[in-house]
């Protein structure tokens, strides 16, 4: 059996352009503050929790690539590049590219289609590019300089589980040296109007979060992928709250373990999670009640979070719990590993 | 557990197909569609689907879909609620699965390929949240199938499987890098089985979008031709019944065709524009056939991506002049977008499928409307409907962002 580490991971979210960031603000446990977001021709207005704008220009924005690009691929940049950053540049490091996404590039797609509503002849063919599922994941691969392997799986939040077990079969089969598995989403008034035509209680947020894996342990950060369980699909004969169990039934308890829920404001979304979590009795956190829904983004941040929390020697392990919207449940379990004895950077 | 995973096999099994579905504007099924690309036939018309009133090009290749959808185990409610896109997924996987022979599981993973899933329902959405904002009827409905892990949901339903669905968005690769994967999972011992293909429908942003790349071709679609000047869109579906060749002959299952190579690379050259030289393309190539064991000279036929861009086919001619090599002389070449369009993520499934009924009936398919092939091709161009010697063929598939793909299909005897 192959060992799967984690060498790294980063987070863009409303906390800020960083995992520590992050970590600092679940840590004081206190939910952000909500933003209105204009909703053009209703007065109702949608609430949001927005990611500040970077304390510094990051330098990757300097990229020709990334000049025109929309924020989603910002955000996934800065989540990917802070998840490498132990690491030394290296380009003979082959680096798998997973890119996760449910809503994805909305700002433009939004801009181009009323563009070519309004006028075909004049809607802009820069921004259609932008609009493709792909883009982002294309941005990142030119960012780095060996991607030999990159892939955008779209789907519900689970779905980040799922690019996890890809990265970690990408490793396994050595066809790759690191592959981070990226997670991102971008806010505008259009996907915080869908939310809330499906949950009232959501307040929508943005940014992304990205974990890196490898296969060698003096690589790792102090953290080991330990466990992707087995997607639990919604059907006709599996509802969301038997998935979740399904889901849940697949851990065995440890002791001193984490629990990193996907609980939000939604109390109609949340209730399976709930029910199928109702005996945990060991710590808990729950990002998104703090964030935001974020979707895949906040699939990642849970994941982030579970890492971070185990690479900080707070517990042994921690579950991600990722009861996805419509699709599925999966659940990733990250446990403690003997870090290297070197320095910050490998 | 999906991770940790069962050990590599020693020896990845063979894979082969055994169920094959396909809807085009050529029409529903095998057999029209087989007869279609057999004769070179075109299906493009003046786009009804959406106003194009103000489009510099008005014309694409749309699928007719059926007075009545086959029986499938869904409910009257899903029924009622099928979109374009899932209408067009599902035809496919029905055709497709009744051929297999295969009964519903909880084990079998459906990987779909595609680039906008029930785009027109977000369109719909669009509109109502732009023209009447006071209005919420049935918007809750198209943001919650309008995303593609829906029309999955669909198939896993209709068919009675427990997934899991996986959906790959790398552009117009999307189809092939479905089946890729989806090749990876049996030969990595994931899964004996899985079903797998690509779909995509006409709709009015992407359309708009190639428009005004002015990327459509204002005259015919035409790939390969000295004087192309762009691609037409389409829609369709096709989706496969992949499995181990123990698991089809343990069950007795007619087989039509194996999977024998596949690979994904990155051109990282632009978002929208191959690397003039087709470096990428040609390492997709290169590495599918490495994966194979074959080398060049043993393709019998180049299902192209061959979309009837200048960049894309400048590329792609560059990739295959230098992967075939002298090989390059005798080696037929076509696009079958000539026909259907290029149907974006269900392109590299359907082209798939096309390879298939080359492999099974013995003929290439042919561009009718190439008039003047690009001198620059140093490769022959399949012309005419002919019957061929066609054991092995390679099938390319390229997408905005730069993902490439190429599978190589045996014929199996």
């Amino acid at each position: 059996m192959s060992r799967i580490f984690v060498s790294g991971y980063g987070a863009v979210s409303p906390a800020g352009w960083s995992a520590a960031e992050l970590q600092k603000i679940l840590a004081a446990g206190k939910s952000l503050p909500i933003q209105p977001l204009e909703r053009p021709g209703w007065e109702k207005r949608l609430r949001t929790r927005a990611v500040p704008a970077p304390a510094a220009r990051p330098a990757f924005l300097a990229h020709p690539r990334l000049r025109r690009s929309s924020p989603i691929t910002h955000y996934a940049a800065g989540a990917l590049l802070e998840s490498l950053a132990r690491l030394k540049p290296d380009s003979s490091r082959r680096v798998g590219l997973v890119v996760c996404l449910q809503s994805g590039c909305v700002q433009y797609t939004y801009r181009f289609f009323e563009e070519a509503l309004a006028d075909p002849a004049t809607a802009s063919p820069l921004l259609f590019p932008e609009t493709v599922f792909a883009a982002p994941a294309s941005h990142l691969a030119a960012l780095l300089e060996n991607t030999p392997l990159v892939s955008t799986l779209i789907g519900d939040p689970a779905t980040f589980a799922q690019g996890l077990a890809l990265g970690a079969d990408w490793l396994r089969q050595n066809r790759v040296d690191l592959a981070v598995v990226v997670g991102a989403e971008e806010i505008n008034w259009l996907r915080a109007d869908a939310l809330w035509h499906l949950e009232h209680a959501a307040i929508i947020s943005g940014g992304a979060g990205a974990v890196a894996l490898c296969r060698d342990v003096e690589f790792s950060a102090g953290v080991e992928l330990s466990a992707v369980t087995k997607p639990q699909s919604y059907s006709a004969h599996k509802s969301r709250i038997q998935a979740a169990r399904a889901m849940r039934e697949e851990f065995s308890p440890v002791k001193n373990e984490l629990l990193c829920d996907g609980l939000g404001d939604s109390p109609r979304t949340d209730a399976p999670e709930i029910a199928a979590w109702q005996d945990w009795t060991g710590a808990r956190l729950s990002p998104k009640i703090i964030l935001g829904e974020g979707l895949m983004a906040a699939a990642a941040w849970q994941c982030v979070a579970a890492c971070a929390t185990v690479a900080e020697k707070k517990f042994s392990s921690a579950i991600a719990s990722l009861v996805g919207c419509n699709q599925q449940a999966m659940g990733v379990r990250f446990q403690a590993c003997p870090a290297p004895d070197k320095s910050d950077t490998l | 557990m999906n991770f940790p995973s069962n050990p590599l096999p020693v020896q990845p099994p063979r894979v082969v197909v055994t169920g094959a579905g396909i809807v085009t504007a050529l029409g529903i099924g095998w057999e029209k569609n087989a007869e279609g690309f057999r004769a070179g036939k075109t299906a493009f018309r003046q786009v009804t689907l959406f106003d194009v009133s103000r489009q510099r090009v008005k014309m694409a290749a749309e699928a007719d879909l059926p007075e009545q959808m086959p029986a499938t185990l869904l409910s009257a409610r899903q029924s009622a609620r099928l979109d374009r896109a899932s209408a067009l997924l599902l035809l496919a996987s029905v055709e497709s699965w009744r051929q297999s022979g295969w009964e519903p599981s909880e084990d079998i993973p459906v990987v779909l390929g595609t680039t906008s899933g029930g785009m027109p329902l977000g369109e719909d959405y669009f509109r109502q949240a732009v023209r009447t904002p006071r209005l919420h009827r049935r918007q809750a409905t198209r943001a919650f199938h309008y995303q593609a892990h829906s029309q999955g949901r669909i198939v896993l339903d209709a068919l009675g499987l427990g997934g899991p669905a996986t959906i790959i968005s790398n552009a117009c690769a999307s189809g092939a890098c479905a089946i890729g994967q989806a090749w990876e999972l049996i030969r990595g011992g994931a899964a004996e089985k899985v079903f797998t293909g690509g779909y995509d429908v006409l709709s009015q942003l992407v359309f708009s979008g190639f428009d005004a790349l002015q990327a459509l071709s204002p005259t015919r679609c035409r790939p390969f031709d000295k004087n192309r000047d762009g691609l037409a869109v389409g829609e369709g579906a096709a989706m496969l019944a992949l499995e181990t060749l123990e698991s089809a002959r343990r069950r007795n299952a007619a087989i039509l065709g194996e999977i024998i190579g596949y690979a994904t690379t990155i051109d990282r050259h632009h978002l929208t524009q191959p690397h003039p030289e087709g470096n990428a393309a040609f390492a997709a190539m290169s590495q599918a056939c490495a994966v194979a064991g074959i080398t060049p000279a043993e393709i019998d036929y180049v299902n192209a991506h061959g979309t009837g861009t200048l960049l894309n086919d400048d590329a792609e001619t560059a990739a295959i002049n230098q992967w075939a090599g002298a090989r390059a002389a005798a080696l037929p070449v076509s696009s079958t977008k000539a026909g259907i369009g290029h149907l974006l993520g269900g392109a590299g499934a359907v082209e798939a499928v096309v390879c298939l009924m080359a492999l099974r009936g013995q003929w290439l398919p042919p561009e009718l409307a190439l008039a003047t092939p690009d001198p620059a091709c140093r490769f022959p161009l399949v012309m005419q409907p002919r019957d061929a010697r066609v054991n092995t063929v390679l099938s390319n598939s390229f997408g905005f962002g730069g993902i490439n793909a190429t599978l190589i299909l045996r014929r199996w005897a």
